[in-house]
């Protein structure tokens, strides 16, 4: 049996056919669709390399059926830059050093950019670093990553592009 | 993984009837059970996705003063839900105290509840376990235990429930509303999960087919807003589950407790609320000599399942912080580090 999903991937919509219905969207990225961007680290949603956005949230792409995600918007960190200019979340973590070997790097910038949507962290390092535990870094560059977070936090503030007043009242 | 059949039902009953097939399990948002089959330690034949059945994504204020909770709610939106929030303070802790952020958004109330243990005997095809193979053996009791069960384990089985956000959900009398194939009936929180007895492989009171559907506080629960905390002992700060975890809700009135309520995680096979420390409680001054009086009646019983005897003491000694800590009143906002021991503490912080 076969099965038909349709996603908006990085804004454009593609079809896939599937003849198993055990594909993971982390596998249906990088095998079908060729965005290998998208790392498979532990494959078991521990280590957040394959975190990608789906209708806007971060999720671990490993633990996700793309057959129950059919019809959904993807983002991936092939499509955060824009125009040929990164991303801030990328041309911060340039600035701050965040990366060494840089396989966890795109799982890094996609949690980064979703969690700065959450709202919730308010500039605190404290939070970031809780914020971005599910993203790990064996070359351990977790400082730069938070400077990294809270830098990019700072200029998208600034130029209006999130809702940083938004954080929870209890 | 195994091969299965993969069915995206309408509606609940067609939901019902599509997974009461022998070999068959609902799928959620799969952060727990995808892992299991991507390990062979979950093999259904048939996967029923219910992430789309309609009515289970709300939160509801019902006209009582309680709240329903629908079963597709993510976690990550019911811990930032301002109302519920400020209503069950220890449960958003709870919630953000546990897994990531990336798992937060994704998992459901009803698989946070549904999810079998990190015992990593069960999880390893190759090691004898009782719960993945009914009569097959424990190797944790001989095995790397320090994190196993001091309280309700058998011979059987010393496994623990994962779960921060079921253990301030008991606390709180928390209903499960269930459809089933005789229809909807509900069940307390604290009856859904069973202790493993001789029949370890059978987590719940479900039967094939039962969906959870929603979640039930009642409205006296949030009588306790003004002084509850959940607080969880783990061996890193963030993304690990409880070595111990404790709910500890207070209500005061004069100085002194009208009512409070207790429950542990990571201790046995479900959360372990004590009535007797909850008893013990009221009517006392919220001070330490009452704090170490309810700890000692909340641990009575536990006993050693291997190398976990640290864990009697430290639950213990939990208990009485967590009493402390609700007592000295719930904070403003859950801290930068949700249900951390640590984050009272700033001289621990190290800024960037």
């Amino acid at each position: 049996m076969t099965f038909s999903i349709s996603l908006t991937v990085n804004g454009v919509r593609r079809d896939v056919e599937l003849d198993n219905p055990r594909v993971t969207l982390l596998d249906l990225l990088r095998e079908r669709l060729q965005l290998t961007g998208t790392k498979k680290g532990c494959d078991r949603g521990q280590c957040g390399a394959c975190t990608v956005l789906v209708d806007g949230r971060r999720i671990n792409s490993c633990l996700a059926l793309a057959l129950s995600h059919d019809g959904a918007d993807i983002r991936t960190i092939e499509g955060v830059a824009e125009g040929g200019h990164l991303h801030p979340v990328q041309e911060a973590f340039i600035a701050h050093d965040a990366l060494q070997c840089g396989f966890c790097t795109p799982g890094q910038i996609m949690s980064a950019i979703g969690l700065i949507q959450e709202g919730q962290t308010d500039g605190d390092p404290e939070r970031v670093r809780e914020g971005m535990s599910g993203n790990l870094c064996r070359c351990s560059a977790y400082a730069g990553i938070t400077e990294a977070v809270l830098d990019a936090q700072k200029k998208l503030a600034e130029a209006g592009g999130t809702d940083a007043g938004r954080r929870d009242a209890a | 993984m195994n091969d299965f059949d993969y069915i995206r039902p309408a509606t609940v009953p067609e939901a019902v009837a599509a997974a009461a097939a022998p070999g068959a399990a609902y799928l959620a948002a799969g952060t727990n059970l995808l892992d299991l089959m991507k390990g062979g330690v979950a093999r259904p034949g048939r996967l029923v996705d219910v992430t789309r059945l309609p009515g289970l994504d709300a939160v509801e204020w019902l006209e009582d003063g309680g709240v329903r909770i629908g079963a597709m709610v993510r976690n990550a939106d019911l811990a930032h839900d301002p109302r519920f929030a400020a209503s069950f303070p220890a449960v958003a802790e709870a919630l953000l105290s546990g897994a990531s952020g990336q798992l937060r958004n994704a998992a459901s109330v009803g698989g946070n509840l549904l999810q079998r243990t990190r015992c990593a005997y069960f999880a390893d095809l190759d090691s004898a376990c009782n719960k993945r193979v009914p009569g097959s053996g424990c190797d944790a009791r001989a095995g790397e235990n320090r994190l196993h069960a001091v309280l309700g384990w058998s011979d059987a089985c010393i496994a623990t429930h994962p779960s921060d956000f079921c253990v301030p959900l008991v606390a709180l009398d928390a209903v499960v509303e269930i459809e089933g194939r005789g229809g909807r009936r509900e069940v307390p929180l604290a009856e859904l999960h069973r202790l493993p007895g001789d029949a370890p492989e059978k987590d719940t009171a479900l039967e094939p087919g039962d969906l959870i559907v929603a979640v039930r506080l009642p409205a006296g629960a949030a009588a306790f807003a003004g002084h509850a905390r959940y607080i969880k002992l783990r061996e890193r700060t963030s993304y690990a589950f409880a070595v111990v975890s404790a709910a500890a809700m207070l209500r005061l009135e004069g100085g002194v407790i009208a009512e409070a309520r207790l429950t542990l995680g990571g201790v046995a096979a479900k959360p372990w609320r004590d009535a007797w420390a909850e008893q013990a409680l009221a009517g006392a001054r919220p001070d330490e000599e009452a704090f170490r009086r309810a700890a000692e009646l909340a641990l009575a019983g536990a006993r050693p399942s291997g190398d976990n005897a640290f864990k009697i003491e430290l639950a213990r000694r939990l208990v009485v912080r967590a009493l402390a800590l609700a007592a000295s009143g719930t904070p403003e906002r859950v801290p930068a580090l949700p249900g951390s021991p640590f984050s009272s503490l700033p001289e621990l912080h190290h800024d960037v």
